[in-house]
């Protein structure tokens, strides 16, 4: 009789364990347009071998007399605009530190001649926030991100058919909203920061 | 190949499976490459996590499911005890990228807006799916870049991918597996005892709570799981379902509304370490949620705009 129960324990389990593998890859299978980012590197390395990330300083260099918070606000835009195409410039490694730091430093010591501590901390913490906030939100923009073809397989379980391109148009408003938000917010502190960290020093 | 050529499949599916099939051959060059770099540290691992990947996206089609099913645990087992490691291509010289923008200059940013281009082109135009303009996209910004500069041979594009597949590692696959382990929940009904909890919380019917809880708990289980992607299918069955949807909301701005509170709070999650902690390291920060503090604000500003945005444009 156990051995009964133990076999039939046994064969529970194995079709259990095969049903779960067959959600898996049924799942894995219709999602495979999430992997598009495969194709896309396809691209993006061989970009950045033809001097986009130059390109792009350059673009953010142009704006003259900034601060640092404007050199942050401004590679904001062209973060969000570029998500939007689903193309990052390599990141906090690939940008943030040998592209933006070095600008926004570089801002802050020709307005002051020498760099605050705490104020430089902050600045890495703005550009790091940017950098994230950007790329969300920026990145649902794109027809046919990972982020907008969970949501249509999960409301198609639901029973709720929906298409890309009117998945994307509503995120429109927020991502605007956003790099606003995060542009206003991130501005002001720089401006605070450089008004009150450095006056007792000059 | 009789796949290919059955009048009875439309056009959409099979232009799907070429892309699929092409995305398989770039996962497919990263492991076979890895497989002769006697240097690496971790080739076998490696190429098994690529190798497995690029079988499933070319042949899934066509396999049993159990067999896909399998892959993806195989897949996974090296990425869970942390042996898929990056290969020895080396990276570009700041030399050459600085010469290459001298000689193209603001032309490459061209192909690199072709993908976005071609799937807005796609979705907009054609009743093809937008992933197929995305492929599309891919090809086209290939040729420029080969009529930009003849260094851009075939083979430099893959040998790039590779490098940046490595970069990216089994992080990326990360929203597929969510998906499958969401699918997981689905089945086995843990949306339906989220329901039957929030159930003797909120009361049944009132669809303006029921959006303001689905929002709320979006970016609170992302906290807790530190990816919006883990959240979204298990709240959305859970919540967004029998307590917004159900009452006759729109399912397109409140499904994809849902997702990007979510990433409010992937904004404020140490559990998100890839975006909130590792920064800190590269950057040199001294306080390990400084990152995290400059993002706690711009998130509650969003999330209070997105309730008000699902509550008016329900």
């Amino acid at each position: 009789m156990i051995k009964l129960i133990g076999v039939a324990i046994v064969i529970l389990g194995f079709a259990l364990f095969v049903k779960i593998l067959e959600t898996i890859g049924n799942s894995f299978v219709a999602n495979r347009g999430m992997a598009i980012f495969v194709i896309i590197m396809l691209v993006t390395g061989t970009l950045e071998r033809n001097g986009l990330r130059e390109m792009a300083a350059k673009l953010i260099g142009k704006i003259k007399n900034a601060s640092a918070g404007m050199v942050i606000a401004a590679y904001g835009v062209l973060r969000l605009v570029l998500a939007a195409f689903n193309v990052s410039l390599g990141g906090t490694a690939g940008f943030v530190r040998p592209v933006v730091m070095p600008m926004a430093t570089g801002a802050i010591e020709a307005k002051h001649g020498t760099v605050n501590e705490d104020h430089l901390e902050e600045v890495k913490g703005m550009s790091a926030g940017m950098e994230n906030t950007t790329w969300f939100y920026g990145q649902v923009l794109f027809i046919g991100g990972s982020g907008a073809l969970l949501v249509q397989s999960t409301l198609k379980g639901l029973g709720y058919e929906t298409n890309l391109v009117d998945l994307a148009k509503v995120e429109i408003p927020v991502a605007i909203f956003a790099l606003l938000v995060a542009g206003t917010l991130y501005f002001l502190k720089d401006r605070r920061l450089s008004k009150t960290l450095y006056s007792t020093k000059k | 190949m009789a796949f290919f050529m059955d009048p009875k499949v439309v056009l959409n599916v099979k232009l799907l499976e070429v892309l699929y099939i092409l995305m398989g051959i770039v996962a497919g060059y990263a492991g076979i490459k890895t497989l002769f770099e006697k240097e690496h540290k971790s080739r076998y691992p490696t190429a098994v996590f690529w190798i497995s990947l690029a079988v499933i996206l070319a042949f899934g089609r066509w396999m049993p499911k159990v067999v896909t099913g399998i892959l993806v645990v195989i897949m996974a087992i090296p990425a869970i005890i942390k042996k898929v490691r990056p290969g020895t291509v080396p990276a570009v010289t700041k030399e050459y990228s600085k010469a290459m923008a001298d000689k193209i200059g603001y032309k490459i940013f061209i192909p690199t807006l072709s993908m976005g281009t071609f799937a807005i082109l796609f979705a907009v135009f054609t009743k093809i799916s937008p992933l197929v303009g995305v492929g599309v996209g891919v090809i086209v910004a290939i040729l420029l870049l080969m009529i930009f500069a003849k260094e851009n041979k075939p083979k430099v594009f893959f040998e790039d991918s590779k490098r940046l597949l490595d970069t990216v590692g089994p992080l990326s696959m990360l929203p597929m597996l969510l998906a499958a382990l969401g699918a997981i929940f689905t089945t086995a009904g843990v949306g339906q005892v989220i329901a039957g909890l929030v159930s003797k919380i909120i009361p049944e019917g009132n669809m303006t709570v029921g959006i303001i809880v689905f929002a709320i708990a979006m970016p609170l289980f992302t906290m807790i799981m530190g990816n919006a992607f883990a959240a979204i299918t298990v709240i959305t069955v859970g919540i967004g379902g029998p307590f917004v949807l159900a009452l006759g909301a729109n399912p397109t701005t409140i499904g994809m509304l849902a997702l990007t509170c979510g990433y409010c709070g992937t904004l404020c999650t140490p559990m998100a370490a890839n975006f909130n902690i590792v920064p800190v390291a590269i950057l040199d920060m001294k306080g390990k949620y400084n990152v995290i503090k400059n993002q706690v604000l711009v998130a509650v500003i969003l999330l209070v705009f997105q309730i008000g945005y699902m509550l008016i444009a329900k």
